[in-house]
């Protein structure tokens, strides 16, 4: 079974080997509202951990989302150039962001798991 | 420290999120979300909480005389019932703030004003009044909104005299409620004034409990008045900003932008004589990014392209299914013309658009 971290900036980073998916939380997809535009890195690119790396964009406003991670961006979710509501409707799943290569797995020690990160945001 | 709306129980019962605004933790957002509660004011009706907005009431025997000092029309001519919008500007013609003012009786007015200008409005009237015979006082109110195209049907079920307005006529029915038919949303409407009190929670519950009506944040507020064309204080002007850039000139009665003699008259009449260097227009970004206000704007995308304006609101329209924003562009641009604005270090093409974006539906009535 693949396991989920959590950050205190509200990305979750689903381990895979030594590649990762990316996405925001549901509890912050909720907290921004509809989300109208993701302005995403190219795959190719390669991000340190706490970059910016991600625009979403609601209605209201622009937010970052922040690399969870240090390394390489080999993947990026193409429909939601179309369907950017896809991270409303399905945060943890098909409205994924990124998917990434770890530089360091050792790195997601100081994350958040479910019930960690579950617990923060009651 | 953050006031609390009046109505804030309401809000909290209808599990809105709350955001600071103006001083006051405000509704931003309800679990309809702001998508929805923006379509929702154009096809049905929604219920906007405005009392964080400021109401000032000038009352004297030169009540008349005064608001035409501070503010750039014949308020001496209003009709009574009437609603009018204008703003107050400082000697330099910048504007201090925006307004509508209603006549409601021969030395009556009502003075209604944004929020977050609240003191700054209230000390400057207060100081001209000096002068003049009347008295300027602040009335603490809860102030509602009803807007959208079954705003009318629902208001006429509990203020059936509410049917007669038409567009920026205003109705007092007696010394505790106030009804305007405008708004901020560009649909048809009204804005409705009513003493603090159990009174108002009841009211307010009528409405929001009526099958058409849902309650409406400010997220909403925001992308409809884009949508609309309507500025915002503070965004789309301030202090430094006169009303002829603002796009803002037609609220100055035509002999009074040459000659007049209210504050900020004469800077009027050399901004029209010489002309003014920018000038508002709508921006429809090419894209599906949004274009913000603080955005800048140039002639061309290549590196050393030379700024010619600034975004000064944007968002995405839920009705136009596309971004919009209003901007301050150079004079010698046009509608149709194609500038760039920077987003995140990238230039983005937008169109110079004709504002508003969605048409009004004001309820106009009879031509006099």
């Amino acid at each position: 079974m693949s396991q989920v971290y959590y950050t205190e900036d509200h990305e979750w980073i689903r381990l895979e080997g030594d590649e990762a998916v990316v996405g925001i939380t549901d509890y912050a997809q909720e907290q921004l509202g509809d989300i109208v535009f993701v302005e995403l890195p190219e795959a190719g690119s390669k991000v340190a951990k706490e970059d910016p790396f991600i625009v979403v964009e609601s209605v209201k406003a622009a937010s970052d989302v922040y690399a969870p991670v240090s390394g390489e961006v080999i993947a990026v979710n193409e429909a939601l150039s179309g369907e950017p509501a896809l991270i409303n409707s399905g945060a943890e799943g098909d409205g994924w962001l990124v998917r990434m290569k770890i530089d360091d797995v050792a790195q997601l020690e100081n994350l958040m798991d479910a019930d960690a990160y579950k617990a923060s945001v009651a | 420290m953050t006031k609390t709306l009046p109505l804030s129980a309401l809000h909290e019962a209808a599990s809105a999120r709350f955001g600071p605004f103006a001083g006051y933790s405000m509704p931003i957002s309800y679990p309809l979300g702001v998508m929805k509660e923006h379509l929702h004011t154009r096809s049905d009706a929604g219920l906007f909480d405005i009392s964080h907005m400021s109401h000032i009431e000038v009352e004297g025997l030169d009540s008349g005389r005064f608001i035409a000092h501070a503010c750039p029309y014949y308020a001496g001519d209003q009709a009574i019932g009437t609603g009018r919008y204008t703003y107050m500007l400082n000697e330099k013609g910048g504007m201090i703030d925006d307004l509508i003012v209603s006549r409601l009786s021969e030395n009556g007015y009502l003075v209604v004003a944004n929020g977050a200008c609240a003191e700054k409005d209230l000390a400057h009237l207060q100081s001209l009044a000096k002068d003049f015979n009347v008295s300027v006082r602040h009335r603490p109110r809860i102030f509602l909104a009803l807007q959208g195209p079954k705003a009318a049907e629902v208001l006429l079920r509990h203020l059936p005299e509410s049917s007669a307005l038409t567009f920026m006529q205003v109705l007092v029915t007696d010394v505790s409620i106030f009804v305007s038919r405008s708004g901020y949303t560009g649909e048809d409407g009204f804005e409705i004034a009513i003493d603090p009190g159990a009174d108002a929670v009841a009211f307010a519950e009528k409405l929001v409990n009526e099958p058409e009506v849902e309650w409406i944040g400010l997220g909403a507020r925001d992308s409809l008045r884009i949508e609309a064309g309507l500025p915002l204080y503070g965004q789309d002007m301030d202090e430094t900003v006169d009303p002829l850039t603002a796009g803002l000139a037609w609220a100055i009665p035509r002999e009074l932008r040459s000659e007049g003699g209210y504050i900020g008259a004469k800077a009027i009449a050399e901004r029209v004589e010489v002309g003014v260097a920018r000038k508002r227009s709508g921006l429809t970004p090419e894209g599906k990014a949004p274009v913000r206000g603080g955005a800048l704007l140039y002639g061309s995308d290549s590196d050393d392209a030379s700024e010619i304006g600034v975004v000064t609101s944007g968002g995405f329209g839920p009705s136009c299914e596309h971004p919009v924003a209003i901007a301050r562009v150079d004079r010698s641009y046009n509608i149709g013309d194609t500038v760039f604005a920077d987003v995140r270090g990238r230039k983005l093409a937008c169109k110079l658009q004709k504002l508003p974006f969605v048409p009004h539906k004001y309820q106009r009535g009879k031509v006099q």
